[in-house]
């Protein structure tokens, strides 16, 4: 049975349909904001949005995670609202900016302490293993979320073929550091690279995922092409986009947002609504594209999939290793 | 100034306050305010709320630099100031229905544990002893000083609004500069434009 959607992912790739939406918008707010300062904070999104990167359809497989009875956020919403600091930290920026990333040639290069260092070219990570479609949850650690119809395989798939030495205990993920293709690197004073990290037993488990496509097509650039990680029972930051570097290291390796504030990124962060360290109480969740007295709603422990992952951390205390 | 126009601006000043609350509560219901309609309304009326403090608190100053000029301002301090106050208002309606859910419980824990709601609802509750002492019947009857001393608090209120807005955002967001450096401008102008005045009509000496 098909899951009730706030708009039909079909309709939401429709221009004319998001176009006429953003005209409306605009129109209601030009006839409200005259002259008045307080709407000078809609003025950001006016701002007209450069279109998705044009994306070619990917050849699929069903996956047990089909999002039985989740409603999938509009291809629109997942495009158009997201952090990719890389190109300015405003949520709108990524779908302006990202169009100037070159996604070809790309290259990812799986290396440390591991028997067949390898450099995989991005044709042969699309051919490793058969592409599924799966339906995760998205929570961000601003507190909202969204049900993402992702394409790709389990990360395992590709840790097996470089084979880990009994010493890799951890996953290290480098994102791309383009400047001249990336105008956030230059503008927003983080540090880059921007890096993420796994313990072993959490990348290789089968949630985890190497991700190259997004309802069924190729990952548009905002959505971190050509390839990406994600980990659908931790904060979205935990899931690097545009990866280029895969190392496999003895210690728990440097993550940026953790080096940014220690105190409220954790290494692990795992959804967690009984635990929140930002300023924000990660109990609830706003539902992206509902409407806006439908939007809250409480979050699940590891975002729902306590299931599959609540094992990975037997007896840790989850308050101390947040 | 005329009066007339006194009337039409007013008349312009309600219109520009009151129809962005129309239309964020028609973008509401019809959910054309962008994919996190909630953050978008928060933003609108946190925004809001700092923009016209500023305003409010921009005019004394004007005033007195201008006093030729700019004297009639006087008639539209309260009538912005207490438009603030609505939209802070609105503000925090958004925080008790849209995040906490209405539940008591969720605002308790939030009030105690999070500091850029404890300095938001601060601001808040620093207005609101202004708001409700706004009226001409309060001044007659606290007096011109009692009222003004009361007053001075929309500074602190300004103060705690602006570091409950830096508190509130992700390290690495400057998005509060800017009505930051505003609100600069505005407390630096008052001691500058005092001494400044002083140096024009220095105080008469008594010859005994």
């Amino acid at each position: 049975m098909p899951s009730k959607k706030y708009e039909a992912p079909g309709a939401e790739i429709t221009p004319k349909e998001v176009f006429l939406n953003r005209r409306k918008f605009m129109a209601g707010a030009a006839a409200a904001g005259v002259g008045l300062a307080a709407a000078g904070g809609a003025m950001e999104l006016l701002e007209p949005h450069k279109s998705v990167m044009a994306a070619n359809q990917l050849k699929t497989v069903g996956s047990q995670w089909n999002g039985n009875g989740l409603n999938e956020t509009s291809f629109y919403n997942i495009t158009h609202y997201n952090n990719f600091y890389e190109f300015g930290t405003s949520k709108s920026d990524p779908a302006e900016y990202a169009y100037k990333l070159k996604t070809e040639p790309w290259t990812v290069e799986v290396g440390g302490l591991v028997h067949n260092k390898k450099t995989f070219d991005i044709d042969a990570l699309m051919k490793l293993s058969p592409l599924e479609d799966r339906v995760y949850r998205f929570r961000c650690v601003e507190a909202w979320s969204m049900v993402i119809p992702w394409v790709g395989y389990s990360l395992s798939k590709l840790i097996n073929e470089v084979q880990p030495l009994g010493s890799a205990k951890y996953v290290k993920f480098v994102s791309v550091d383009r400047p001249s293709q990336e105008p956030g690197i230059m503008n927003v004073s983080i540090p880059w690279p921007y890096t993420e990290g796994l313990r072993m037993d959490e990348a290789m488990h089968p949630l985890t995922m190497l991700t190259v496509g997004l309802y069924g097509q190729a990952l548009p650039n905002q959505s971190g092409a050509p390839v990406r990680i994600i980990v659908p029972w931790k904060y979205g930051f935990k899931s690097p986009k545009s990866i280029v570097k895969i190392e496999f290291v003895k210690n728990q390796p440097e993550t940026t947002w953790n080096e940014i504030a220690p105190d409220a990124y954790g290494f692990y962060s795992n959804v967690n609504p009984n635990v929140d360290r930002v300023q924000w109480s990660q109990a609830r969740e706003r539902v992206i594209g509902a409407p806006i007295w439908k939007q809250l709603q409480p979050t699940q422990m590891f975002n729902g999939y306590a299931d599959e992952v609540a094992g990975l951390y037997k007896g840790m205390d989850l308050r101390r290793y947040y | 100034m005329p009066k007339w126009l006194i009337v039409v601006l007013k008349v312009g000043v309600h219109l520009a306050c009151l129809l962005p609350v129309c239309w964020l509560v028609w973008g509401g219901y019809q959910n054309t305010l962008g994919p996190d309609p909630t953050h978008t309304v928060t933003f609108f009326t946190g925004r809001g709320t700092l923009r016209l403090l500023a305003i409010t608190l921009a005019i004394s100053p004007l005033r007195k630099m201008f006093p030729k000029w700019l004297g009639w301002l006087i008639k539209f301090r309260r009538l912005v100031g207490m438009y603030a106050f609505f939209y802070a208002c609105l503000h925090l309606l958004t925080y008790v229905w849209l995040y906490a859910g209405l539940s008591l419980n969720a605002m308790v824990q939030d009030i105690s544990q999070r500091k850029f709601i404890t300095a938001g609802l601060a601001a808040w509750l620093l207005l609101l002893p202004l708001a409700v002492t706004s009226t001409t019947w309060s001044i007659r009857k606290m007096g011109g000083k009692n009222w003004n001393r009361l007053h001075k608090l929309v500074y602190v209120a300004a103060v705690a609004g602006l570091v409950h807005y830096w508190w509130g955002v992700k390290p690495g967001v400057w998005r509060p500069l800017g009505i930051t450096m505003i609100f600069v401008v505005i407390l630096v102008a008052r001691p500058l434009i005092s001494a400044w005045k002083r140096r024009e009509d220095p105080v008469p000496v008594k010859i005994g």
